[in-house]
């Protein structure tokens, strides 16, 4: 028998039930073990899209969608293997029988996993249905709450916890005046104490956000000013149009009751050391299973059981599930918490140090045990900068400072922060994917001096990103004790970054070269590093035309004779064909002086048509007659804004939902001209079908019903990259606004011949971060940049028109300036009807050139 | 004349005492900081002049950029690399020193270069003396 068939009978089924975070999870780690080679696995999911990040889900409401919050790519679940049944409800298990029962059919396992999550506790509360009971879980919830709060102005959350300070933020992001109603009497009460509660308390509500404690909700009525009424006792109320129950989660163990599995005592699939249930085929992981009574609502110990269960299900040695600390850190509507270990001090003889800060409404508090020798715990509200140190203490049992306190006191008191040369090699940095220090050390010692990279491999930092400050630490750390010292000097002539010299050139006004090197720099010359950064930062700037006397020499060839040079030393020539719309006239235009000068045609990838084969004298004449008939030219030569991609949209498409051609056409006009760090490329789709592709641009706008929806920093070449949705349903100024900010936002900061996807993989705290300054304005840059931008629109003037207008300009544009004849050592052949460039090979009757010894 | 089948004549000069000094163009027609070409009896010259350099200003050296075959020398950047002027090629911008056209990357690529100066408003090259 064919061996691949034997191994295709020997394979075993394991099925999934669940397709969460945990869940997905443990898919990924049975097939980087090698589960494949032993089951066909078959992952079930109620919900219809697959595994995504819920520890993000407010994002949904500030521009992500479900495909940017999904977890993996779909290539994933499409490995030969896998199969994944979305929109698929396990309803039954038959363990007699090995079966799972849907309501397409009954699948037969050897092995099954349960990975089924939670879901929200709500209180019977009389009068709760519809809007007044909304959830806040999944992307279905959120879309029942986006709708729900279309045509409202208050909203409120029943639940002062973790998730119901999220709920709250997600409503505010909404626009709603929000609500928080808490039963206990102080907020997030399993992480914090009392002084902590009440810290949060004074920050969120500085926010605009009501906080209401000890309150029970013990009726919803109709309204008098807004839909509903919520009563509590002692006749008090609070009104308000829609309510988000969250308050706690249940672990979602009805297929474990229902083929009674063995329930934990506060719910849950009960579980031993090795996530296995009562029936020694069914394992259970998340927050739908109960080790030793405890539930586990966070990540990484989900994470933890995944990993245990895929390494035992493929034959390898697991690490037992062990409990799990439960510390967190967390930016609550803008406000740092962070909860560690024994955060209120209950073990036995435990000691604790506070800091109390009323006037910023800041708090910390430091458990220590009763020997006054390590961390048990910590709180902390207002800052975590604080976290990442303490966590390393408790977790690694480092031994405290002789004034523990330190640990807690403002910085400037000198605190001795816990180097990242201190921690063991065994300290966990990543606690999501249990990245340790010393698995740092080795990617590094395996050649790795990228961040990014470094994530990619180990996978640190792509959990919950909560110790991405802490990774970055280490990394350089160790990077810095290799003796890998990062010179991020420009060249030997500027001991400066890109960066630092965009400053100086708009702080001091500086608008040559010479000037900048004399104050800056070093030597008399430059080179062809720091010469074209400048150049391109001067143009940047202050947009002066490119040929001006000092800008000359600063150029590449391309920008210096403003034509792209190939191989052969001759030029491509590409006039603007903005939003790639073109009259007919246009286009014989082009067709003239393409077949006058014999130049080789092709339409390029951005919607427009490439002239080869000019050679240099020729190039003034053939742009007097592309300017003669209406064009521009098009940058094609220069790191610079490109093409605006567009589908022909609204028109007259039938599906177009709004004008892509002429958005595109504002665009193109906006930024033609504006030069940068690098290239930028740009699209606009007319409605979601994206034919112009613009998820792969720098700069990509997609309509919708209501506006447009802005998408940045994708990438195709090398390595292609989808841009993120950034804001959704702009109206036209705000979207050039947003565009405004952030091309002005990357020039300043990007690094030199970077572009905007690897800008934005090297900005910390990432897209958030950008949101943060482009929407939010967080640096108070707004009006800077988008004056920056004016200007350089302002100042646009065609290139090559200008050229045209000065003698002296042309001078350049000579093959030999003692001599009319072209250049004799450039031939071309025919092929396919046009001419090309002679290769090496076809020179054969060419002698060979005398070289010099 | 076929002018592929122009062969070049005009080796490196042993001192400029041996040259005869020949006018190739006007001290207008150069481009500062920048290069220009000359046709010089079938070779082609790239000029790059830079006044503001200490020490020599004016340097005459080899168009054709061995490694792409292509005549771009003279649309070159000119660069300062630990002191050495040097001439990037903008095809696959190696590095050729002006004084003596070694490539800082490919020894074996040198380019030829010819003694020039400038003279009463002209530009003249140093060919070898004839006989």
């Amino acid at each position: 028998m064919n061996s691949i068939v034997a191994t295709l009978n020997k394979l075993q089924t394991l099925i999934v039930i669940g397709n969460g975070m945990v869940g997905h999870h443990c898919v990924e780690q049975l097939i980087e073990r090698g589960a494949l080679n032993h089951y066909r696995v078959h992952v079930f999911s109620e919900e219809p899209v697959r595994a995504y990040d819920r520890v993000h889900l407010s994002e949904y409401f500030t521009g992500r969608d479900a495909e940017s919050l999904a977890l993996s790519d779909a290539a994933l679940y499409q490995t030969p293997g896998i199969t994944l049944h979305l929109g698929v409800p396990v309803l039954e298990i038959d363990r007699a029988r090995h079966e799972v029962i849907t309501a397409q059919g009954s699948v037969t396992y050897d092995k099954l996993i349960l990975a089924t999550g939670s879901y929200p506790f709500v209180p019977s509360i009389e009068g709760a249905q519809d809007d007044s009971r909304l959830v806040y879980r999944t992307l279905e919830d959120l879309d029942a709450i986006r709708a729900a709060a279309a045509n409202a102005r208050r909203g409120v959350v029943v639940g002062g916890g973790l998730l119901g300070l999220e709920a709250a933020n997600a409503l505010k992001s909404l626009g709603l005046e929000a609500h928080v109603v808490e039963f206990a009497p102080r907020l997030m009460p399993v992480q914090l104490d009392e002084h902590g509660g009440l810290a949060l308390k004074a920050q969120i509500e500085k926010l605009g956000v009501g906080v209401h404690l000890s309150r029970a909700t013990q009726s919803i009525s109709a309204g008098e000013h807004y839909r509903y009424r919520m009563n509590f006792a002692n006749d008090e109320f609070l009104e308000t149009d829609l309510i988000v129950f969250s308050a706690g989660i249940r672990a979602q163990d009805a297929l474990a009751r229902q083929c009674v599995l063995e329930i934990g005592p506060r719910g849950g699939v009960v579980i031993d050391d090795a996530c296995r249930s009562s029936d020694p085929d069914i394992y259970a992981i998340g927050e739908c299973a109960s080790w030793n009574g405890s539930l586990f609502g966070l990540v990484a110990p989900g994470y933890q059981m995944a990993r245990s269960v895929a390494a035992t299900l493929c034959k390898q040695i697991p690490e037992p599930f062990m409990g799990a600390d439960m510390s967190t850190k967390l930016k609550l509507l803008g406000v740092d918490v962070g909860s560690i270990g024994d955060a209120h001090g209950a073990t036995p003889g435990a000691r604790s140090f506070q800091f109390i800060d009323e006037s910023n409404a800041s708090y910390r508090r430091l458990v220590v045990d009763a020997t006054g020798k390590q961390v048990l715990g910590a709180v902390l509200v207002g800052d975590n900068s604080y976290y990442d140190t303490l966590l390393q203490y408790m977790q690694n049992a480092i031994a405290l400072p002789k004034e523990p306190a330190s640990l807690i006191l403002p910085s400037s008191a000198g605190a001795p922060t816990l180097g990242p040369g201190a921690l063991p090699q065994s300290a966990t940095v990543c606690s999501c994917h249990n990245v340790t220090k010393g698995s740092i050390c080795s990617a590094i010692d395996g050649g790795c001096t990228d961040l990014a990279q470094l994530k990619s491999q180990t996978k640190a930092c792509t959990g919950c990103g909560g110790c991405a400050g802490l990774l970055k630490q280490v990394f350089e750390h160790e990077l810095t004790a290799r003796g890998v010292s990062v010179d991020k000097s420009l060249c030997e002539h500027f001991a400066y970054t890109r960066q630092e010299l965009y400053a100086l050139v708009r702080v001091e006004g500086v608008i040559t070269f010479e000037e900048l090197l004399a104050r800056h720099g070093s030597g008399h010359t430059g080179c062809d590093v720091c010469k074209p950064a400048v150049g391109s930062i001067l143009a940047s700037c202050w947009n002066q035309p490119i040929m001006d006397p000092s800008l000359v020499p600063l150029q590449d060839t391309n920008d210096t004779f403003m034509a792209n040079m190939q191989k052969n030393g001759t030029y491509s020539v590409v006039p603007r064909i903005a939003g790639g719309e073109i009259t007919a006239d246009k286009l014989i235009a082009i067709g003239v002086v393409a077949k006058k000068y014999e130049l080789y045609t092709k339409i390029a990838g951005g919607q427009r048509i490439d002239l080869f084969g000019a050679q240099l004298h020729q190039l003034p004449d053939i742009w007097a007659e592309l300017i003669e008939a209406g064009f521009e030219t098009g940058h094609a030569y220069g790191k610079s804004t490109r093409t605006v991609k567009s589908c022909v949209g609204s028109t007259w498409c039938r599906y177009g939902v709004q004008d892509s051609v002429k958005m595109a056409l504002l665009i193109e006009d906006r930024y033609k001209g504006l030069r940068s760090p690098h290239k930028l490329k740009f699209a606009v789709s007319g409605c979601t079908r994206e034919c112009a592709e613009a998820q792969s641009k720098d700069v990509g706008v997609i309509a919708t019903e209501k506006g447009w929806n802005l998408y940045v920093c994708g990438n195709g070449g090398m390595r292609p990259r989808h841009a993120e949705l950034f804001a959704t349903d702009l109206d036209d100024a705000t979207l050039i606004r947003y565009i405004d900010r952030f091309l002005m936002f990357y020039i300043r900061t990007a690094d030199k011949l970077q572009r905007t996807s690897v800008w934005r993989e090297s900005l910390e705290g990432g897209l958030d971060y950008l949101k943060e300054v482009i929407i939010n304005d967080s640096l108070g840059l707004g009006d800077e940049l988008e004056s920056q931008m004016q200007l350089v629109v302002s100042r646009y003037e065609c290139e090559w028109a200008n050229a045209l207008k000065s003698p002296e300009k042309l001078k350049r544009f000579r093959t030999f300036v003692n001599d009319k004849r072209p250049d004799p050592d450039i031939h071309f052949v025919e092929e396919r009807g046009q001419r090309r460039p002679i290769m090496a090979s076809e020179l054969n009757l060419i002698p060979v050139r005398e070289e010099i010894a | 004349m076929n002018p592929l089948n122009t062969l070049r004549t005009h080796d490196t000069l042993a001192s400029e005492q041996d040259a005869v000094w020949q006018s190739v163009c006007s001290e207008q027609d150069l481009v500062i900081n920048s290069g220009v070409v000359v046709w010089l009896d079938g070779a082609q010259v790239a000029l790059f002049y830079l006044p503001d350099a200490q020490g020599k200003t004016l340097y005459a050296i080899d168009n054709h950029d061995p490694k792409s075959g292509a005549n771009v020398i003279g649309r070159g950047l000119i660069a300062d690399i630990k002191g050495e002027l040097v001439v990037a090629s903008p095809i696959y911008k190696q590095h050729f020193r002006l004084e003596d056209g070694t490539c800082l990357e490919y020894p074996q690529q040198r380019l030829r270069v010819w003694p020039v100066r400038l003279s009463r408003g002209d530009v003249e090259i140093g060919c070898r003396a004839r006989g």
